[in-house]
């Protein structure tokens, strides 16, 4: 059936129109490329499909005419569509500017595999394997590349078996902690109950992480299928998706998928004419960091306020409406299906001894190529940030992983590998799979203060040393940042950052200081050259910057004088150009116009000092 | 705003008390808004104090409590948004538009917010304006958007 969509009589146009191509312009690529069509009066197919993975090559054009491979095109702009288009159309010739590669077998007029560019090629799509070649809205698309067949083969088998096979791959929880899958499962089964549920959370709150939204918009019927699997296998009746209401794409796609699984009889009673009865529902988060956490997730369902509870009991003995409650991430499901697909030998031979399997990461931040990735367990940040990102943009200073509740990891955790332990060994975290590259203008005091001002706007309140701690984290990180820190300020920080951990009941409060801890393990040096010095060595904490014109290279093209919004630069025209400091806001105004605009292009520069 | 009854913008629910967030985002979605006279419709059909409303409202980031702007502009301030420049995005547009984040303009037709993280993070930093998302953004960038929209209006 595949194989049939690949000889389409007509050419076909993948379009990348997951959020991140939608934000790179995709609506109006596809707008025009509709318009050129009907212009030439040329039937083709256009398919929306999600998102492949390499979003700094977004808008993503791939081109499939009948006979050939898909051949696929970055950075496509509206302006460039007539000339794609008819180089193929016309021409029958590859569009050699934006040629990124073809999916074929075989070769292909000597361009290269897209599966073998720099970003793809250290790669293991499991996860992903469908996100960015079937059309998400497409239940066909999935059933011809094997959907639902794992979950077929689930009901034959009793829910031991099925449960062992999760148990011999290996599967660790992919929301963050890495508890065994199989351990959850099983004692929420195991608790007596005339009903059990099954949440899949999908409040992906960790800002700068977008693996779960991606999987989803890509692929949305391999998430439904694991929770089909994960339901038989704890004998789970009733379904629930809790999925941020700021993924409305995501959201849509889940909707269509659904009706879609109901028409074809994967939902409801007796499922596929079997025993097996599930339905699901999709429940919106109102935004809220902390309901990733299980218990203040069920709060949020059931209406109330999003805090935490203490446990035990453990939502897999008693959770929605008092029922045992299964609560898996995303990945954890999306990943299902592949497993029993491909049995748990295939699966536990990706990863290392203790974290077996693939995992997908969100690379960005000063990295060369960012997008979604996905490469075995294992996988050092070396290989991850220099071979597949590409390197940092400036010198590599650190990256962050795990979002609010991780750490900084410095050059000397390059050769560490990508596992659940080593992470937590060096205080950071593995976390749902944000990995944030930090190069040498990013200031490490800001990146803290930024995690700790994210953690203390979501706390729930409900635990004093969470509520009142990270806010008293955040004013002695301020008072660094703008120059009026004491050494001793740092011994502070450690104290108080420990008696947070301590006495905090769920996730949010015992991690949130992890981004301060590590920061001041590994980089003290750099806070100390805040407090000492006055200086920011990244040149991005406000109070320690100034603004300069370089006379030399100042043409007095005055564009900066029209950006500036408080009248702080004047200059007549072909002379160089005044900064008077006492009026500067440091807003970047003049910065980036002399880069983008003007005709000197770098006459303006922001430097460390006060 | 659209003056649809409020019993049929409620009216796929049963009214029970477990629905309440639903109920509120739905009403949100029909009136932009949870007016005080909403807030109070709702305490009374599914029989729960406007205090606890208020209590559950006032948590979550999606609830407002003020007539919303025209066109809604949501500054993305994501990890990957922050270390490249999304802070100094905001700065400029309350500057520009001289309101603070959660604020709307005199003139009722910006409305401004800082979100957590839209996901389009490779995009950074990001900025939707009503329903449109801009990728790759600067202070520069954004104040030609601007510029061109009011010129198209002007026009």
């Amino acid at each position: 059936m595949w194989d049939e969509l690949q000889n389409n009589a007509r050419p076909l146009l993948y379009v990348g129109a997951g959020s991140c191509g939608l934000a790179a312009g995709a609506v109006e690529v596809i707008e025009a490329i509709e318009g050129h069509l009907a212009r030439k009066k040329c039937r083709a197919d256009i398919l929306k499909v999600g998102c492949i993975g390499p979003c700094y090559l977004e808008p993503l054009v791939d081109v499939q005419m009948p006979g050939h491979p898909r051949i696929s095109y970055s950075n496509v702009t509206p302006d460039l569509v007539t000339e794609l288009l008819d180089s193929f159309l016309d021409r029958g010739e590859v569009f050699k500017p934006r040629l990124v590669g073809h999916f074929g077998q075989d070769g292909f007029n000597g361009t290269p595999k897209f599966f073998e560019h720099p970003m793809l090629a250290r790669q293991v799509r499991v996860v992903l394997r469908n996100c960015g070649i079937i059309d998400p809205d497409n239940i066909d698309h999935y059933l011809a590349r094997d959907g639902y067949k794992a979950f077929e083969k689930c009901l034959s088998l009793s829910w031991k078996d099925v449960l062992e096979v999760v148990k011999d791959s290996g599967l660790r929880g992919r929301g963050g902690a890495g508890f065994p899958t199989w351990r959850k499962w099983l004692v929420c089964r195991e608790t007596k109950s005339d009903k059990r549920c099954l949440i899949c959370n999908a409040d992906e709150g960790d800002p700068g992480a977008f693996m779960n939204r991606s999987l989803i918009e890509g692929d949305p019927h391999a998430v439904l299928e694991g929770m089909l699997i994960a339901a038989y296998t704890i004998g789970a009746s009733d379904g629930h998706i809790y999925i941020r209401a700021e993924y409305p794409l995501a959201i849509e796609r889940l909707r269509s998928a659904i009706a879609q699984m109901r028409e074809l009889g994967l939902l409801g009673d007796r499922i596929l004419g079997s025993d097996f009865a599930f339905d699901i529902k999709i429940k919106e988060g109102a935004g809220a960091f902390v309901c990733g956490e299980e218990t203040a997730l069920i709060a949020s369902i059931e209406g109330r306020r999003g805090m935490p509870r203490t446990r035990p009991p453990f939502p897999a003995v008693e959770g929605l409406g008092g029922r045992p409650t299964i609560i898996n991430n995303v990945e954890t499901l999306g990943v299902l299906p592949n497993i029993v697909r491909n049995g748990a030998d295939w699966f536990s031979g990706y990863g290392t001894q203790t974290s077996k399997g693939t995992k997908t990461f969100s690379l960005v931040g000063k990295v060369r190529r960012m997008g979604l990735i996905e490469v075995p367990l294992g996988t050092t940040l070396r290989t991850v940030i220099y071979d597949v990102g590409g390197g940092p943009v400036k010198a590599f200073k650190a990256v962050q992983t795990g979002g609010p509740s991780g750490g900084c990891l410095g050059e000397e955790f390059l050769d560490s590998p990508l596992d659940y332990e080593a992470l937590a060994a060096a205080g950071s975290i593995m976390g749902s799979g944000g990995l944030i590259v930090l190069d040498s203008n990013t200031c490490i005091v800001d990146t803290a203060m930024y995690f700790l001002n994210f953690t203390q706007a979501e706390s729930c309140g409900k635990c004093v040393p969470c509520r009142v701690g990270t806010r008293h984290l955040v004013a002695i990180l301020k008072k660094i940042s703008t120059g009026k820190g004491e050494v001793s300020d740092l011994a502070r920080l450690e104290r108080l950052a420990r008696a947070i951990q301590g006495g905090s009941l769920c996730g949010l409060g015992q991690t949130a200081p992890n981004p301060v801890l590590t920061a001041l393990k590994y980089f003290r040096g750099e806070f100390l050259t805040h407090i000492v010095d006055k200086r920011c060595p990244a040149a991005v904490c406000r109070d320690l910057v100034v603004y300069r014109i370089i006379k030399d290279k100042c043409t007095g093209c005055q564009r900066c004088v029209r950006a500036c919004p408080t009248g702080a630069i004047t200059g007549p025209r072909s002379e160089p150009h005044n900064l008077d400091m006492s009026k500067c806001i440091k807003c970047r105004s003049c910065y980036e116009i002399c880069r983008f605009d003007a005709v000197a292009g770098d006459a303006i520069i922001i430097e460390s000092g006060a | 705003m659209p003056s649809h009854p409020f019993s049929s913008v409620v009216r796929e629910f049963k009214g029970e008390p477990a629905d309440l967030i639903p109920v509120l985002q739905r009403v949100q979605a029909a009136y932009g808004y949870l007016s005080q006279d909403s807030v109070r419709r709702i305490s009374r059909w599914l029989r729960i104090t406007e205090n606890e409303i208020y209590g559950v409202a006032t948590f979550f980031a999606q609830f407002r409590f003020t007539r919303p702007g025209e066109h809604p502009i949501k500054v993305c301030l994501g990890t990957a948004c922050h270390v490249r420049g999304g802070e100094q995005i905001l700065d400029v547009l309350t500057r520009r538009l001289d309101v603070q984040p959660g604020e709307t303009t005199t003139d009722g037709k910006y409305q401004l917010d800082r979100v957590a993280c839209l996901g389009c993070c490779a995009l950074a930093p990001v900025v939707t304006i009503s329903n449109r998302t801009y990728g790759q953004t600067s202070v520069l960038k954004l104040q030609q958007i601007l510029d061109e929209r009011e010129k198209r209006e002007d026009a």
